[in-house]
């Protein structure tokens, strides 16, 4: 590392052996609760950039501890001290809202793989952001389409007491066209469930929808097949990844859950990036891991088109989205979000792994509720 | 709202308060006897859910989870009550506070280090997962009933410890008069490292009997070690009795708020803002309930001595 | 050994030298870092006033250092969304010059501290360490919630406030700008500790019977003290929400206000220059070990606890042998 920063203070002297270098920054959660995300999404990264064979691209990869006022300083330091040109890796939306908008001012652009705030997607987009992953609101509003079309009229809403809990509701009602049989905000980091499970028991809906990331999520689902309630649950994928998965277990099966992307999506990109994955690093991807893959992906088809230092060039390289996603078909919306088509998938058991399989398709080539606020 | 779901959400909060219990009564021992604030002792209710998640991994066996789960934070408590501990007895709550807090990172990070950063699979035993109907026709999950049995257990298990036995006559004059009971030549720190190691153990057995129903992951001990503190500073620090009772209305009040709240807003105003604003008072209520009573009573409910 | 004063006067110079040589070698990242050292010496300077000189052991300092962070996000988002800030029937522009929302933020703080201290003051011991938690769970689930000011994910403020003559957009004037904040501070402090006020905060700390013999409150001393602790700690939240140019309910964490009493603690209670001496330590350590390792944990707690052991009286207290308490 001291070599480089050497190198970029004089520039002159190692221009020709740095100008064919193309630094990318990661900063994403290695360590604390939320680091199998981050993980999986480095990972995702790193398979596609070993795979594509390029030589020429450097990760520098730092841990945000899920801390925003640690993630802005390495930002900084990715900016002022390394001199990235294009940055990337940040899973929450809170982190994503203290870096990107800085990171994107100073002419470095971002890709994200995972955390898409709505305001970003709006009156916030930048011409250099681009989101691979998905607008926050995408797999809320996709679960309530699934549920018009499963025929449920009468849903409970359950969700954590912040921002993105509150985002999580409206996302869903904005295509449920049923009743609501009761909305309640828990608290953030709440395990215990056992009092909302009592309420959803007395409120008499015909379908429970839940947002809880993480262990709120595998605390839930635990105690809700305890309990002896049987009305049938659906959520987002956030709660339904692979490690989250094993850690449920058998309480888990036959819950319907929303993504954009799941290992039996039929296509060969995906086929040779599930096999591989789990090659590389003994486990099944997720789809963080999915979309670090396709992040990673997206970077490299670019480059070989142009350089991050003709930014015009580069953006449009970018914009064009020229390569074999995961996911199949893959574009961008006029705000730089994904237009995709979105997956029902149910829990399963194959073999000794919990994992999900796809049973249709909740809303097909869906772009996000805030590109008309874009201005770009 | 009816009977039957009032019922069964006083029943959650005395499960909830109860596996408090279990956590505050370690640290209200802890504190009493050797004066010492463990700011560590969520800690070893991480070790005992992971203990009992590898144990059961292996084995398939819930019972024998719930052994190790006993005895390796028993272990890990009277390791670090040895090594560490003993030498900070003399110092004051700061070095305490410092070199507990340097244990959580040891411990948390070597967890992850040692399971990575996935949380683990725990889950109940098929003799008793299941809700069954009690009288009234209320349906309530039998692991949730067997906790209440458990940390009632648990608490006549200690009553009887301290009132009845040699052992709990020395901790009552530890608590009391340090020097008096070196002085009838007891010896004190065989004494510190097995009240420590108690406390661990109970601890540990909390980790293990909640992570069955909740997930077992990294950090999981460390909001449980603030409302275990939240507990015994409302029942009055170093107190059996207090630590019951404050553990007990914490659970109510935790549960109780959750529900009630946002109903009582819906009152004055509409239910969007009710059900937001509800939940945040009720995520505040146990402070301010420690709050009123450290106002009322400066040393807490049954507290002798600041 | 080192005479304090000398070692004070290095550590400064010390700091100083950093920045000055980070500018040199055009550097940006290092200054920043010093820059984070700086204000978080700051806001442990201030809990040493309640902590070391009124042996109040608070554990909600992240109250008053959150307090000061969003005096800075709410009044510089309300200039950055062109939305007047209407408190009942007055309404104000917000500001984003620093002078103002230092003193924004000082006064909240201080009132604030002024609240929980009145409240808090009449527990002791460990009650005292938990109802400040208390109160600063409080304020965290409250800000986490309060979705005007944008609930857990907090505001992002697009450019740093500005201060009159300078451009606090340069890393090394910021820096500059906290630096002397924080000699300023110190400076007060090692004044007011040689105050009769000091002195007689000092004896109601050790023997509170004999300062009550001749006539004062030990209340009122404990309680002055805290205010001012708590406003020190307001101006650090202030400088580090602008530092990051985001602020968030983080701030309000207990956590935080764990790891200022470890600053603390770290460099040497009621050592005049313990607490910067503790910030420089532990954002060295963070940074240096997080590039070893993604375990830098293990390797934080286990220093920790070699210095709890092994250094009593922290870092200062083992290169100054002068003993707290001689004057």
């Amino acid at each position: 590392m001291n070599k480089l920063l050497t190198c970029a203070a004089a520039l002159a002297l190692c221009a020709g052996a740095a100008s064919a270098e193309i630094k990318v920054g990661m900063i994403t959660t290695l360590s604390g609760g939320g680091a199998s995300l981050g993980i999986d999404a480095r990972d995702g990264f790193m398979l596609a950039l070993e795979q594509s064979g390029r030589d020429d691209i450097e990760v520098i990869i730092e841990d945000d501890q899920q801390k925003p006022d640690i993630a802005v300083q390495l930002s900084d330091k990715m900016i002022q001290s390394e001199r990235v040109d294009v940055m990337t890796g940040i899973i929450w939306s809170n982190l994503a809202m203290a870096v990107v908008p800085g990171a994107v001012n100073q002419g470095v652009f971002y890709l994200s793989v995972n955390a898409g705030p709505s305001q970003l997607a709006g009156p916030g987009c930048h011409e250099n952001y681009f989101n691979v992953a998905w607008q926050n609101d995408n797999l809320h509003e996709a679960a309530g389409a699934w549920a018009n079309q499963t025929g449920y009229s009468n849903s409970f809403m359950l969700a954590p007491n912040y921002p993105a809990g509150h985002d999580a509701l409206t996302g869903y009602k904005r295509l449920y066209e049923g009743e609501s049989a009761g909305e309640i905000f828990t608290e953030l980091g709440q395990t215990d469930y056992a009092a909302e499970i009592a309420q959803i028991r007395a409120s008499g809906a015909d379908s429970v929808y839940f947002f809880l990331p993480g262990g709120m999520g595998i605390s839930f689902l635990k105690q809700y097949a305890d309990s002896g309630v049987d009305i049938p649950v659906i959520g987002p994928a956030f709660s339904f990844d692979q490690a989250i998965l094993q850690a449920v277990g058998d309480a888990a099966l036959g819950v319907v859950n929303t993504s954009q992307w799941s290992k039996d999506i039929d296509n060969p990109t995906n086929a040779a990036f599930v096999e591989s994955f789990e090659e590389k690093y003994g486990r099944l991807p997720s789809l963080y891991a999915s979309q670090g893959f396709d992040t990673a992906n997206l970077l490299i088809s670019a480059l070989e088109t142009a350089e991050p230092s003709d930014a015009d060039a580069f953006r449009a390289a970018l914009k064009a989205a020229d390569f074999d996603s995961t996911r199949g078909e893959f574009s961008f919306g006029a705000n730089h979000h994904p237009v995709q088509t979105i997956y029902a998938r149910e829990v399963v058991k194959e073999g000794d792994i919990y994992t999900n399989k796809i049973i249709g398709t909740a809303i097909e080539n869906h772009a996000d509720a805030y590109v008309g606020e874009c201005s770009m | 709202m009816s009977a039957i779901l009032i019922i069964e959400q006083i029943l959650n909060g005395l499960q909830f308060g109860v596996m408090l219990f279990l956590m505050a009564a370690g640290l209200t021992l802890i504190f009493g006897v050797m004066g010492l604030i463990n700011l560590a002792h969520g800690s070893f209710y991480m070790v005992g859910a992971f203990a009992a998640a590898a144990v059961a991994g292996v084995t398939g066996s819930f019972l024998l989870a719930l052994i190790a789960a006993l005895i390796v934070a028993a272990l890990a408590g009277a390791m670090v009550e040895m090594v560490v501990i003993r030498r900070l007895y003399a110092s004051d709550h700061l070095d305490q506070v410092l070199a507990t807090f340097a244990l959580i990172l040891i411990f948390s990070e070597g967890t992850r280090w040692i399971f990575g950063s996935f949380p683990l699979y725990l889950n109940t035993p098929a003799t008793l997962s299941g809700p069954v109907t009690l009288p009234g026709g209320i349906q309530y999950p039998l692991y949730r009933l067997a906790l209440i049995a458990v940390g009632l257990a648990v608490w006549g298990g200690l009553w009887w410890l301290i009132e009845r036995t040699r052992i709990g006559i020395q901790i009552r004059a530890g608590e009391n008069d340090r020097e008096m009971i070196a002085a009838l030549g007891i010896d004190i720190s065989r004494l510190y490292t097995l009240i420590f190691a108690l406390g661990a153990a109970l601890a540990g057995l909390a980790g293990a009997l909640v992570g069955t129903i909740q997930s077992v992951q990294v950090g999981m001990g460390e909001p449980v070690l603030i409302l275990a503190f939240v507990c015994i500073v409302i029942g009055g620090i170093g107190s059996i009795k207090g630590a019951f009772i404050g553990a007990i209305l914490v659970g109510l009040t935790s549960t109780l708020g959750g529900i009630f709240l946002p109903e009582l807003f819906k009152v004055f105003t509409d239910p969007a803002t009710a059900q937001a604003a509800g939940a945040s008072l009720a995520s505040m209520s146990i402070y301010i309930l420690m709050s009123l009573v450290l106002i009322w009573r400066p040393t807490g409910l049954f507290g002798a001595r600041a | 050994m080192i005479a304090e004063r000398w070692l004070n006067l290095a550590v400064l110079a010390g700091l100083l030298g950093v920045a000055v040589w980070a500018r040199i070698a055009d550097q940006p990242f290092t200054i920043t870092l010093t820059t984070r050292a700086v204000i978080l010496a700051l806001a442990a300077v201030g809990l040493n006033i309640a902590l070391g000189l009124g042996g109040l052991v608070s554990l909600g300092h992240a109250v008053f250092f959150g307090l000061g962070g969003y005096a800075m996000g709410i009044l510089a988002f309300h200039v950055q969304t062109y939305t007047p800030l209407e408190i009942g029937p007055i309404s104000i522009a917000g500001s984003t010059s620093m002078p103002v929302i230092w003193l924004t933020a000082i006064a909240l703080s201080s009132l604030a501290a002024l609240g929980i201290g009145l409240l808090s003051l009449r527990t002791s011991g460990a009650y005292f360490i938990m109802i400040t938690l208390a109160f600063g769970q409080m304020f965290y689930y409250f800000a986490i919630s309060w979705n005007r000011y944008g609930g857990e994910d907090g505001l992002s403020i697009y450019v740093r406030n500005g201060f009159p003559g300078l451009n606090t957009l340069i890393p090394f004037q910021f820096f500059g700008i906290c630096f002397a904040l924080l000699c300023l501070v110190l400076l007060i402090g090692d004044r007011l500790a040689r105050s009769p006020f000091g002195l007689a905060l000092n004896a109601a700390r050790q023997v509170p019977v004999r300062v009550e013999t001749v006539g004062l409150s030990p209340f009122r001393l404990k309680l002055v003290a805290f205010v001012i602790s708590g406003a020190v700690t307001g101006l650090a939240g202030a400088l580090f929400a602008d530092l990051n140019r985001f602020v968030s309910p983080t701030m309000f964490s207990w956590q935080l206000s764990g790891e200022l009493i470890v600053l603390v603690i770290l460099g040497g209670v009621g050592r005049l220059i313990g607490p910067v001496v503790g910030a420089v330590l532990f954002v060295a350590l963070e940074h240096l070990l997080g590039g070893l390792t993604d375990h830098w944990h293990v390797f934080l707690g286990l220093i920790l606890l070699v210095i709890v052991l092994f250094a009593r009286g922290g870092i200062v207290g083992l290169l100054s042998r002068r003993r707290l308490g001689d004057g």
